[in-house]
């Protein structure tokens, strides 16, 4: 039995407004073990306390209660070791897609000969040669995630965390940037943990789906991918996937009526 | 040719069903009309040089046929031979000097010190707690009204103008930058941080490469300011300076005079946006786009 890589250890998640009373549950008792090399994706609907979770487990955000812990050590706020990619806009722009993915090397411990090479085969893996040397705004949607994904992998952290990387993408440029990322972790074997409310998404590419309750955020169900690797597109229409896509879709639809009903 | 021909056969032929009324609205032929709507770049710069020649065409002909009287709003000639006499027996080359000097030296201060200080406000909110309410303040005071305060305190000599400079500029700079400041999109920061920089390495490797360019363009902005308030400083106590040179020149009646140092102050102010703007473009080519 191997250890898990992260341990979220009944956090929970209270967002205090200014006015007295004014509390938000944002997130209940919640717990969740994430094994070695898994690709996990949370399924919910918009404002369930989804993007919360990642944000608490990448250390952006505090619990209010409960911990996390990575390989068996709790977590205290945002580290290396644990790399984002953001839904957008999150590149630096005043550097050019080189550079970018080179911000988090460590100058110290590497020669400048070797981050040149490393960032080199980043570019290479999302087949970003010939872009070196642009600048984010110079670039598409989809061309600037991938530039992202690149610099949170170059950083090799312990675990990737997406938060809706590819919710501003068109869908033809999502799924070219599904199958992508679906490769990369198939060679790269990270742990994942990816945001979606896009149903399809979140079983292409995953081992499990974990699927949320709105308002408060809880884990409703917890759902293992059984489809082989290496996935083609093509397995969307197998009728396995489809089964599967019933299944959430039902579980989701609930959810997404609750929260629809509820006034903000 | 041919193909161009067949274009406008094409074109010629009658709409397949004539429509019966205006509701699928009209072909678009004028642009000039229709709101926020574009006219061919040549158009634009043909509009407007003539606003600038009906200007200039006005003044001639108000004052060559002597519709209004010279002492008022002397000839474009006499402007031009204005200018040339405070060239050639007036120095005005010195009055210019120490009129630029003033306005380099108070608003250089206020930067040196004003930037840091707004960027220190931008990122750090007991910063901003502390200085943000004086600040607002003060900011509200018009520098103009300061002068007399001044020349009690300091006297009327050069740190007096530098002051007023100072004075005028230095608050709003502080403000503007902290805003600038404030708004660095905080996924930067955060990526900044799981991508394993300290609180510090964020401040030196975000924050201030995000919104240099912004700081830039206010300093742009708050220098035209400047050329405003080193006239007034000048038109109060000064011996030397354009603003000196205008106050004098109505003493004596020469409106010519006037006239050229409030334009030779326009032609200032606009090349040290001029210079700057290009300035800007140049080195934040990612910001511009190259």
């Amino acid at each position: 039995m191997k250890n898990p890589k992260v341990q979220v250890d009944r956090v929970t998640k209270i967002y205090t407004g200014n006015k007295k009373n004014a509390q938000v549950l944002a997130l209940d008792t919640t717990n969740l073990t994430i094994m070695p090399n898994e690709f996990i994706t949370i399924l919910g609907p918009s404002g369930c306390g989804k993007s919360t979770l990642l944000r608490i487990v990448g250390g952006l955000e505090e619990q209010t209660t409960g911990h996390v812990y990575l390989d068996g050590e709790e977590t205290f706020g945002p580290s290396s070791n644990r790399g984002m990619v953001f839904q957008a806009y999150s590149l630096f722009p005043w550097l050019t897609v080189e550079e970018n993915i080179e911000f988090g090397l460590k100058t110290n411990e590497m020669t400048a000969a070797q981050r040149k090479e490393l960032v080199h085969n980043y570019i290479d893996l999302v087949q970003l040669k010939g872009f070196e040397k642009h600048y984010p705004r110079q670039l598409s949607g989809g061309m600037q995630q991938r530039v992202a994904i690149a610099r949170a992998l170059a950083n090799d952290p312990e675990i990737l965390l997406l938060d809706e990387p590819f919710g501003a993408l068109d869908n033809q440029t999502r799924t070219l940037m599904q199958e992508l990322l679906l490769e990369i972790w198939e060679k790269s074997n990270k742990t994942i943990l990816f945001i979606t409310h896009d149903v399809e998404e979140s079983i292409f590419l995953a081992n499990r789906v974990i699927v949320m309750t709105s308002r408060p955020g809880r884990i409703k169900a917890d759902i293992p991918i059984d489809l082989e690797h290496p996935r083609p597109y093509s397995i969307k229409i197998d009728p396995r996937f489809l089964a599967y896509k019933e299944q959430l879709t039902e579980l989701i639809r609930e959810e997404s009526l609750k929260a629809m009903m509820e006034v903000k | 040719m041919e193909k161009a021909l067949k274009t406008k056969e094409v074109v010629k032929q009658p709409p397949l069903r004539q429509v019966p009324n205006n509701q699928n609205g009209k072909p678009r032929n004028n642009k000039w009309f229709q709101p926020q709507g574009d006219i061919p770049h040549r158009t634009y710069v043909m509009i407007s040089i003539t606003s600038i020649v009906l200007l200039f065409a006005l003044w001639s002909l108000l004052t060559y046929s002597g519709l209004v009287d010279s002492l008022f709003l002397p000839t474009p000639t006499d402007i031009f031979q204005s200018g040339v006499v405070l060239f050639t027996e007036y120095g005005f080359v010195g009055d210019i000097t120490v009129t630029v000097y003033r306005v380099l030296v108070g608003f250089a201060a206020a930067a040196i010190i004003g930037v840091p200080l707004g960027i220190f406000m931008g990122t750090f909110k007991a910063v901003e707690a502390f200085f943000e309410p004086v600040i607002s303040a003060i900011r509200y005071m018009p520098a103009s009204a300061f002068i007399p305060l001044f020349i009690l305190w300091i006297g009327v000599g050069e740190l007096e103008k530098v002051t007023i400079i100072f004075v005028g500029t230095f608050f709003s700079l502080v403000l503007m930058t902290a805003v600038e400041v404030g708004n660095v999109r905080k996924e930067l920061l955060e990526a900044a941080y799981t991508l394993g920089r300290s609180n510090f390495g964020v401040l030196r490797s975000v924050i201030l490469p995000a919104s240099i360019p912004g700081i830039m363009e206010i300093i742009r902005l708050i220098l035209g300011w400047a050329w405003s308030y080193i006239i007034v400083a000048e038109l109060v106590a000064s011996s030397s300076g354009i603003g000196s040179l205008i106050l004098e020149s109505q003493r004596m009646l020469k409106t010519g005079n006037i006239i050229f140092g409030i334009l030779t102050i326009g032609v200032l102010g606009l090349l040290s946006d001029l210079f700057l703007k290009v300035a800007i473009r140049k080195a934040f080519p990612w910001h511009y786009g190259r």
